[in-house]
């Protein structure tokens, strides 16, 4: 044996498995990147402006606070994937300066005020884009309609529309769908829906392309099925029971296809709900916290004042996750009966 | 797979790599001039040497006393001189007094006859000569086993578990044993059957070793030996006391107690073997299997080793290792110690020496934590390892040990798997140090 052989000691295991922060950061950027490419196609080059500006907002922010507090956190990714996930929550035609800010709000107050990666507590893009969308709400909803469908008459989400339209019609509809038809909205079917012929935000229109992005999430073990199950689950449920009153129809006839098809709700519960920092540490806890977030945008949506109620939703939930986490902890193994008494 | 069993909570599936050992016959390894004999190689009170310097000593010698309720004999591994009794360093970091044996001249191990005598003895003298020829558990925990076998007035050992799962990845040792002594192990069972008196005997394998299960069962047919061949998913830690307890029978360990609680009684299938040797053929534990592995080993393989071989004599029977090797562990990847010294001397607990690459070894930066819940959802005790590790690393001890720091045994499924690389097993061992430190000022 060499005497210069230099070997490494450390506590057990000796072994590590190929996991990482930075990997598990660039694997969900790269699932998202699909639902990413539909929304430039769909809204055109300004898209990439769009999105482009919360990306570089959002690494130019965290870069600055490293220096700051002397920490390179850069290659960790967390800062790409806020952005991207901020630029995939902004409509096509939003003003530049908004994108940067909210970026700017969701790295330097949310995640940086806290901590940075892993001590905030509320989803950063999530919240730079809520607190954009109450700033500046009428820059926040300048939809246009992708390019591919014909007539470009309205500038409103297949949501922003209903709740607009729904609140004084006095007739009778179907469903959402049926509705929309008769008001012109240029929607015909629900694979426009599904393929993301909608206006709507860069990354939401795609509810394809984003379950991919989210079932190989689920497949590589970055996110546990159960959040985007029961928060899809809950909301349907609702949705079906409660969703055809407003258009005059009984219970149990609400379009479960039309909501989960349309507005933020699959990017909401299968890449904001399912962060790993902001959502509940133990299985139990992650049902909990998904049905939470399925009860209050199901609530939002239908009975708030806004189109959309994902945002609200998962952040919401997100505050009440340490007490979920406290409520929730796993069973001890062996678990002495009269500790059980206790509890 | 249907009636195949394993634990229900946690754990892990880490890369096996058992490829490269166990299809290798068990070679003997050649006896080094000069052995090292630990007197600290179990669990419990460290033996209390009973030779000096310059005493000629015998292979099978008494060299080491038990000095206590939990401790265990040593004996001498060769016939030589003693030059020292020094202090050294085991793999654990210990230090431990240990007697240095110059092997004699033209040394050859005896040839040994068996004996069918111990079936005229009482189960009490079979324990005896557990005892004496100092058998320990052979898993890597190195508990005395006659202590074990003792069960207590008023309790009932309904299960006697033999635990051949081996789920430490890359250890090949008690395949390999299953496979060539499957004889010698059914007439060990015999022996421990008769000390424990259990109503029913299982055998737990993972399902990663078919060929050790064909040749168990198999040889319990052909004797009429009434064995359960219990055949285990593969996942880590089901070789754990209470996970394979839990697996193979169902029933729980109580949180602080031991398996007799739930009427089991649990054994390594390599344990068998030396009580085996020990009752059959009158040989105390100075030797044992040892699987030396590993991407950076040249030659991978098992054998059987005198206990105070230095690692380096062995790592030179396979070859040598490669270049730069990352780390040298005594041990399974999962539980081992890396060791920095190759001079240390294989013990009656070394499973296993590895020599792992950087790429196995892993060597990602610690990043802050997630709450990813990986560690969590991993914990086969079902416990919160990053809340006890945030405690610990606060300095709140009494904190940590509210959380059941306590029931946390260092398998490191929660280290293996965290994202952000965080030394949750280091944490825990300080804290549990920490706090028993406390307990006592």
């Amino acid at each position: 044996m060499s005497e210069e052989m230099k070997l490494r000691i450390s506590s057990s295991p000796q072994i590590h498995s190929p996991a990482s922060t930075a990997k598990t950061m660039w694997l969900v950027v790269l699932s998202l990147i699909p639902a990413g490419i539909w929304g430039v196609y769909a809204f055109g080059p300004r898209s990439i402006a769009v999105l482009a500006a919360s990306i570089l907002g959002a690494v130019a922010s965290e870069y600055l606070m490293g220096l700051m507090l002397k920490k390179n956190t850069l290659r960790d990714g967390s800062a790409v994937l806020t952005g991207l996930l901020i630029g995939y929550n902004m409509p096509a035609e939003v003003p530049i300066f908004i994108a940067v800010l909210a970026s700017v709000f969701a790295i330097v107050v949310v995640k940086w005020t806290f901590g940075g990666l892993g001590t905030n507590w509320m989803n950063p893009a999530l919240a730079g884009r809520v607190f954009v969308f109450f700033s500046w709400t009428g820059g926040m909803s300048r939809w246009s309609m992708p390019h591919m469908v014909p007539d470009t008459v309205s500038g409103a989400s297949p949501l922003g529309f209903l709740k607009t339209n729904l609140m004084n019609f006095s007739g009778s509809a179907d469903g959402p769908m049926d509705f929309l038809a008769g008001q012109n909205y240029p929607v015909d079917s629900y694979m426009d829906l599904f393929i993301g012929r909608i206006p709507g935000c860069i990354g939401e229109v795609s509810a394809l392309l984003l379950l991919i992005g989210g079932i190989f999430l689920i497949i590589v073990k970055i996110v546990n099925w159960e959040i985007p199950v029961f928060y899809l689950g809950s909301f349907a449920l609702l949705t079906w029971i409660f969703g055809g009153l407003g258009y005059g129809n009984g219970f149990f006839t609400g379009d479960i296809l039309f909501h989960l098809l349309t507005g933020g709700i699959m990017l909401g519960a299968l890449f904001m709900a399912t962060d790993i920092v902001t959502s509940p540490i133990t299985r139990k806890g992650m049902i909990i916290f998904a049905l939470g977030c399925g009860f209050l945008t199901f609530l939002i949506r239908f009975y708030g004042s806004f189109p959309e109620g994902v945002s609200l939703a998962i952040i919401l939930m997100n505050i009440f996750v340490p007490m979920i986490n406290r409520a929730t902890q796993p069973a001890k193994f062996g678990k002495l009966p009269k500790e059980k008494k206790n509890d | 797979m249907k009636g195949v069993k394993t634990f229900p909570r946690g754990g892990i599936h880490p890369h096996g790599r058992k490829n490269l050992t166990n299809k290798k016959e068990i070679v003997i390894a050649d006896i080094p001039e000069t052995l090292t004999v630990p007197m600290a190689q179990h669990l419990g009170a460290p033996a209390e040497s009973v030779v000096a310097a310059g005493d000629k000593v015998k292979e099978g010698m008494l060299i080491g006393k038990p000095t206590g309720f939990i401790s265990a004999a040593i004996h001498s591994p060769v016939s030589g001189t003693v030059k020292e009794i020094t202090d050294v360093y085991l793999a654990n970091g210990m230090k431990s007094s240990a007697v240095v044996i110059e092997k004699e001249e033209g040394f050859t191990p005896a040839v040994k006859t068996k004996s069918d005598s111990w079936k005229g003895k009482t189960p009490q003298e079979l324990n005896d000569i557990v005892k004496e020829f100092g058998i320990v558990g052979l898993g890597g925990a190195t508990f005395p086993a006659n202590v074990k076998y003792m069960v207590p007035k008023g309790e009932k050992a309904e299960y006697l578990i033999i635990n051949a799962v081996e789920c430490e990845p890359y250890l090949s040792a008690d395949h390999r044993v299953m496979l060539e002594k499957a004889a010698e192990i059914i007439e060990g069972l015999r022996i421990i059957r008769k000390i424990v008196g259990p109503e029913k005997i299982a055998i737990g394998i993972e399902i990663n070793k078919p060929d050790a299960i064909e040749i168990m069962r198999r040889q319990a047919e052909a004797e009429n030996f009434e064995l359960e061949v219990v055949p285990l998913k593969l996942k880590y830690p089901q070789g754990d006391e209470k996970q394979l307890i839990k697996a193979v029978t169902g029933r729980e360990v109580p949180s602080g107690g031991l398996p007799l609680a739930v009427g089991c009684v649990v054994s390594n299938v390599g344990t068998v073997n030396a009580v085996y040797e020990a009752v059959v053929l009158g040989k105390p534990l100075y030797e044992r299997t040892v699987s030396v592995t590993g991407l950076g080993v040249k030659n991978p393989g098992n054998f059987l080793v005198r206990v105070g071989t230095p690692i380096s004599k062995l790592l030179e029977a396979c070859g040598g290792t490669i270049d730069r090797p990352a780390k040298v562990v005594v041990g399974g990847p999962m539980m081992g110690f890396s060791i920095y010294d190759l001079d240390t001397p294989v013990t009656k607990g070394t499973s296993g020496i590895l020599v792992l690459t950087d790429k196995e070894a892993g060597s990602g930066a610690r990043t802050a934590c997630l709450s990813c819940g990986k560690c969590v959802s991993v914990c086969p005790m079902g416990l919160n390892p990053t809340k006890m590790f945030k405690f610990v690393d606060h300095g709140d001890y009494d904190g940590a040990m509210a959380t059941d720091l306590m029931d946390c045994k260092e398998c490191g499924c929660c280290a293996f798997s965290c994202p952000a690389n965080i030394p949750l097993v280091q944490g825990m061992r300080l804290g549990k140090k920490m706090a028993r430190k406390k307990k006592v000022s």
